[in-house]
């Protein structure tokens, strides 16, 4: 117990080292800094990648090390990404406007200006007011509390009402895909003011940086994605590690246990729920401006479903498993979707993998599933000949796990 | 001697059958008690009501000197509050080691944000190594729970119990797929634990309760059929009728 952290950790430095290395070489190879051997759109996915890689974190440790399967946490994702969203399309909007009305005779009222970024924006949708939750849309640093706010807001308060009355296990799983579903279909339409399935477009233009080239700002983006990414696994080994770690772990395995022991495990399940939500909600944030785009297909039910994929093949209960999976699977689902994947010619019938990405997906999610429950990272593990106690196969769910096989059988 | 647990006119009914009937008695603040009774006496049930996990439809049950209803606090709570549970089969943290599964049931504060900042102290792994060797574990500290045999994890929960410091401990059956050695090692930790605090032994093996020498509460159909020394409740008509007389 006397050694420091990372002596305890090792995989903490070496997943820093290797994220250091990756972003290094990326930028080496970039456009704006290197080489010019990577496009900047795949600079751009590879930074996305950073972002999802994140939020698996989160998603890693409410569902990995809490057992809580949550199907809520893309919603969270996408609500920073909105969040972030309309401050850089209000504001980017009103240079434009200013630069516009700058050639008039008379110099722009305020009221002018809010009027021409109103009609602007919501020109697509038929209205040219600004509604009211653009309130603080012209002012970064609200735009950035909301970010933080809304989601662990929304997430705290569903919360509380799901954890308190103990809906446990699919249950509380469908519940939080309800919570996802209605927060999409509320966003598609137009009333909401976020420009229904319009959505925010043009984030990928930072305003007051219209100087920078979009191959610069790749680079910074994904230098923040990694840093993000870095201190959001930092942040994670810390708190697993510790006595929380264990506390979040036994509450997965036998939470009636954990409750005679003293911890109230509504109260950890929602401390923890609302930071990840935090979590995934910075992470949509840093994707956003990336990817360009967000529109209420972004948190349909299906991206929380991919999110869990991800993390299960990647290896549930351990971080780097997480990163692996996220990275891995997001990564091969843009080659085949790319069009890039050569086609397999059966003679019959020819196998297009746009089409055919998806059962392949779903296939390796249910193999991993049965025969290989600890993912990706498990290789990792018989590599480094690291044991668990043999349950020779037999899944014991959440409220077994903490009994002996045999005795569960019973 | 003052009462350390006052249950007081506890009834219970699940789907219209009455589990616990009009049930009182008490227990002193360093008490060996044992509780015995037919399947279906309500035992169990009366150990889920003291820890919170089934609410009585009335009745009082009061802890402490202050006597505080524990009828209004939550699992976690009571456990706070310092009423200890071991149940009849080992539940260990399996996928953690001795070590970890020790030092969360150590008595610290709980709340998420001080368990958030918590780490261990110099005191504290000491005091756990010390738990660990109390109950035979000293070599086992880093291996994980899982690995354990039977015997050895039921000694885990019972050092997890002693971490706890309850003043209250309900035992649920400790007996239960011992060896006579093992029952032995077992009568003799009550019997020492008891003389601090309040000990319930749940027991359905007569020689057990006859090894723990102490007074006896017979339960049955929800209520108190009898209450005194082994030798004076099995002398009693009504529990030789219901209990001892089968078979």
């Amino acid at each position: 117990m006397k050694q420091g952290f990372f002596a305890r950790n090792p995989s903490v430095l070496v997943f820093l080292a290797l994220l250091a290395l990756f972003t290094l070489g990326v930028t080496l190879l970039s456009h704006a800094y290197g080489t010019s051997f990577l496009s900047t759109s795949f600079v751009k996915t590879l930074g996305k990648t950073l972002c999802l890689c994140l939020v698996a974190l989160a998603m890693d440790l409410v569902w990995g090390y809490m057992g809580i399967l949550s199907l809520g946490h893309m919603a969270f994702f996408a609500l920073g990404g909105y969040m972030i969203g309309m401050w850089l399309m209000y504001a980017r909007t009103e240079e434009i406007v200013v630069q516009a009305l700058a050639n008039a005779p008379l110099p722009a009222t305020p009221q002018e200006i809010a009027d021409g970024v109103a009609t602007q924006i919501f020109g697509v949708v038929g209205g040219a007011d600004l509604p009211a939750v653009w309130t603080f849309a012209g002012s970064l640093p609200a735009q950035l509390v909301l970010v933080v706010a809304v989601p662990g807001l929304l997430a705290l308060a569903f919360g509380w009402l799901a954890f308190r009355s103990r809906v446990t296990g699919v249950y509380l799983s469908i519940l939080t895909q309800a919570m996802t579903l209605a927060l999409a279909l509320y966003l598609y339409q137009n009333d909401s003011g976020l420009r229904g399935n319009n959505g925010l477009s043009g984030l990928q233009n930072i305003p007051g940086l219209g100087g920078v080239s979009q191959d610069a700002l790749s680079v910074w983006f994904l230098w923040a994605s990694a840093a993000a990414l870095a201190l959001g696994y930092l942040i994670a080994a810390w708190v697993v590690s510790g006595k929380f770690g264990s506390v979040m772990r036994a509450i997965r395995d036998d939470e009636q246990r954990v409750r005679f022991l003293g911890y109230s495990v509504e109260g950890y399940k929602l401390f923890v729920f609302t930071v990840t939500a935090i979590v995934a909600a910075i992470a949509g944030a840093l994707y956003y401006p990336q990817a360009g785009i967000i529109n209420p297909a972004e948190l349909a039910p299906i991206a929380s479903i991919y999110l869990a994929v991800w993390v299960a093949i990647g290896g549930r209960g351990r971080l780097y498993g997480a990163v692996i999976g996220a990275a891995f699977v997001s990564l091969l689902s843009t080659w085949f979707t790319g069009g890039r994947a050569p086609s397999i010619d059966l003679g019959v019938y020819i196998i297009q993998w746009v089409d055919w990405w998806q059962i392949l997906l779903g296939l390796s999610f249910v193999l991993v599933t049965l025969f290989a429950p600890q993912g990706i990272g498990g290789l990792i593990d018989w590599a480094a000949g690291l044991r668990h106690p043999s349950r020779r196969g037999a899944a014991l769910g959440p409220n077994d796990g903490a009994l002996q096989e045999k005795e569960a059988t019973e | 001697m003052s009462a350390l647990l006052e249950v007081s006119g506890v009834s219970v009914t699940f789907d219209g059958f009455r589990a616990i009937n009009n049930l009182s008695f008490n227990i002193g603040t360093q008490e060996l008690r044992a509780i015995i009774g037919p399947n279906g006496a309500g035992k169990t049930t009366f150990m889920d009501i003291v820890t919170g996990k089934t609410r009585p439809d009335e009745g009082s049950v009061t802890f402490g000197e202050r006597s505080v209803s524990l009828l209004s606090l939550s699992e976690a709570q009571i456990a706070q509050a310092g009423v200890g549970r071991k149940f009849q089969r080992p539940t260990v943290f399996e996928d953690q080691t001795v070590f970890d599964n020790l030092m969360m049931a150590l008595k610290k504060p709980r709340s998420p944000f001080a368990v958030l900042l918590f780490r261990p102290a110099k005191v504290d792994a000491e005091r756990v190594a010390e738990l660990a060797a109390e109950v035979g574990l000293r070599d086992h500290l880093d291996r994980k729970s899982g690995e354990l045999s039977h015997g050895q994890k039921q000694w885990l929960e019972i050092g997890m119990l002693l971490a706890q410091e309850p003043r209250l401990l309900l035992v649920d059956e400790p007996a239960a797929g011992m060896t006579l050695a093992e029952r032995e090692h077992t009568t003799a930790l009550l019997v020492e634990m008891a003389r601090t605090r309040a000990v319930v032994v749940v027991e359905h093996d007569m020689e057990f309760v006859r090894r723990l020498n102490c007074k006896v509460t017979v339960l049955h159909e929800g209520s108190v059929l009898a209450e005194g020394s082994l030798d004076h409740v099995t002398k009693n008509p009504a529990v030789i009728e219901v209990y001892l007389g089968r078979g």
